[in-house]
């Protein structure tokens, strides 16, 4: 199997080749140089690998929720490349994709991810892993303000992400006891966007290109100005 | 080079195919209206959404309805800017590494100059050189055209744009978004002797523009009809229509006379939204012909944004050999006097 994974919701821009259970990755930290690498990193990626395009199964991308325009440049990204190849798309959770990289770095099995959504919010996800080694959604994903979100059951929760970062004392309080452990600093990569695809698309949930579309979680983004009536 | 152009720099998500031998083999444009109408103007993020759920299943459609396999595009063109950054970057990221996938060269296109170019889509094209006069939502300028990418800008906009003042004033007049169609129909009704408007900056030398003063004098018209009439009647609202169509058209008529005596230049070229104004169209036509000037202007369809004016532009540049690299920022303010002549790498 031949998955090519793109993330650019978080502050770090990734591109992953996974390619007979090997995952070659390129990472950079550069906030709002995404679009200025991204295609580069892929391009790279395949030059190295010697392959082009159309030889893929499919193209794995962070669908969200995290920065509206960056989940939008992954969709975009994805769209266009799996089209120009003939190939489906495989949308994976940028925070089950945090989760992951939480299992991989640092072994934990339960992980409590957020990331900063601003506005006093955050993004929330709780994943707990399964039996291959993937991370598995225990309960929805959700927006919402620190001392709102649904903490997870049970103890032994590593808190991951900008979230922690930014709201730590909150989310603490909220999950007391079921906290284990925080880490702010990690950062979505595509190396897990590459594994979590991978095991989507032997699921069968690769869609066609046309359909990889982004994950906000905030959906309330503009008022409506109120009617001004007998004028 | 058959060229696919993407337009998506702000509410309207366009697509279209272009090819030297057979021209404009087919476009698409899908209008997000109904989706800002409620909010009264275009709301950035919404726009964003509309345009990447629209766009690659405008592609898909486009192609299909050309009966072009995706494999037979030989380029792709997007709008670069200027606009809406969120927007632009849709169109950005989908053309760009369309372009890659298929292993095609990508151009990124400058929105205005798509609209400058659009009136030579039409048959019987203008020859450079032409002046043009750009009057679209976000600008009114015109433009010494010598060539692709040789633009000279004669004469600029000090406030609103020909369109946001048409836009402004309909909201006034109490007309759905977007307004400027609207107050032209509306206007259609009105008798032009009840109310003069000023022609601003027409007093003076000059080809600047300043259309502000219009929108607050259609205001103070609103109120001394209101005191007068008590409600407002819709043949009052339809004769302040008219005046204010009538004295943004005059304008424009005086200022392109001097523009194309200025530039000694025998062709004036209408492009963008406003330019699909009939009224102006027509007087515009009269005018230049009494000074021997030909005018020429693109179909109604082509005057708002679009994704065959794009895919013009593009296959041109692509043509002369102009590439982008693999990056494909968006730059929401890009001055069109920084536009050059088809380059190698257009990469920045
Ligand atoms: N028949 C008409 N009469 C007057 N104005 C019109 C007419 N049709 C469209 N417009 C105006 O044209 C504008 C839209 O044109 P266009 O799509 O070229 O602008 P834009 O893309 O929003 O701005 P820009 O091209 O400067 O970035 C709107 O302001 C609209 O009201
Ligand atoms: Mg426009």
């Amino acid at each position: 199997m031949k998955i090519l994974a793109v993330e650019t919701a978080t502050d770090a821009c990734s591109a992953a080749l996974l390619w007979g259970g090997e995952i070659r990755l390129r990472y950079q930290v550069l906030p709002r140089g995404h679009t200025d690498l991204v295609l580069g990193m892929l391009d790279e990626l395949l030059a190295e690998a010697g392959i082009r395009p159309p030889d893929l199964d499919a193209v794995a991308f962070g669908r969200g929720p995290g920065s509206f325009t960056g989940v939008r440049i992954a969709a975009g990204v994805a769209q266009g490349a799996a089209f120009g190849a003939g190939l489906p798309v495989v949308p994976v959770s940028t925070l089950a994709a945090l989760a992951q990289r939480a299992y991989r770095e640092w072994g934990a099995q339960r992980v409590a991810a957020a990331f900063d959504a601003r506005m006093q919010e955050v993004y929330w996800g709780c994943y707990q892993l399964d039996g291959q080694g993937l991370m598995a959604e225990t309960l929805g994903e959700q927006v919402a303000a620190p001392d709102q979100v649904t903490p997870p059951e049970g103890a032994g929760w590593l808190g991951a992400g900008s979230g922690w970062a930014v709201h730590g004392a909150l989310l603490t309080r909220r999950l007391e006891a079921c906290l284990s452990g925080v880490t702010p600093d990690l950062l979505c990569s595509a190396e897990d966007i590459a594994r979590l695809g991978a095991a989507g698309f032997e699921y069968g949930r690769a869609l066609p290109p046309e359909q990889a579309a982004p994950v906000y979680l905030r959906n309330q983004v503009a008022k409506k100005p109120s009617r001004v009536s007998g004028r | 080079m058959l060229t696919l152009g993407i337009e998506t720099s702000c509410d309207e998500t366009g697509v279209a195919l272009y090819d030297g031998d057979r021209g404009l083999l087919e476009h698409r444009v899908y209008s997000q209206i109904a989706t800002h109408a409620e909010y009264g103007g275009v709301v950035p993020e919404l726009a964003s959404r509309d345009h990447v759920r629209k766009t690659l299943p405008l592609i898909q459609e486009l192609l299909h309805g050309a009966r072009i396999a995706r494999s037979e595009i030989g380029g792709v063109a997007y709008t670069a800017g200027p606009g809406l950054v969120g927007a632009l970057l849709v169109g950005a990221a989908v053309g760009r590494s369309l372009a890659w996938s298929l292993g095609v060269p990508a151009v990124a296109i400058h929105h205005m100059e798509g609209h400058l170019l659009a009136p030579l889509l039409e048959p019987d094209p203008p020859a450079f050189p032409f002046v043009a006069l750009l009057v679209s939502g976000g600008h009114s300028q015109l433009v010494e055209v010598a060539g692709l990418g040789r633009y000279k800008l004669l004469g600029d906009s000090l406030d609103d744009a020909a369109g946001e003042a048409f836009d402004k004033t309909a909201k006034l007049l109490g007309l759905p978004y977007p307004g400027g169609p609207e107050l032209a129909r509306l206007a259609e009704q009105g008798d032009s002797g009840r109310f003069r408007f000023p022609r601003p900056m027409t007093d003076r030398p000059g080809l600047e523009f300043s259309f502000s003063g219009l929108k607050t004098f259609a205001l103070n018209t609103l109120d001394a009809v209101r005191r007068e009439e008590g409600e407002i009647s819709a043949q009052s609202r339809a004769d302040i229509a008219r005046a204010f169509e009538q004295a943004v058209v005059e304008t424009l008529v005086i200022k392109c006379r001097r523009a194309v005596k200025q530039a000694r230049c025998q062709r004036l070229v209408l492009a963008g939204g406003v330019s699909a104004n009939r009224r102006l169209r027509a007087a515009m036509t009269e005018a230049m012909q009494k000074e021997g000037v030909r005018t020429d202007y693109p179909r109604a369809e082509f005057c708002t944004d679009n994704g065959a004016m794009i895919a013009h532009a593009g296959w041109l540049r692509l043509k002369a050999g102009e590439r982008s690299g693999l990056g494909f920022g968006a730059r929401p303010r890009w001055p069109l006097e920084e536009m050059r002549p088809p380059g190698g790498s257009g990469e920045w």
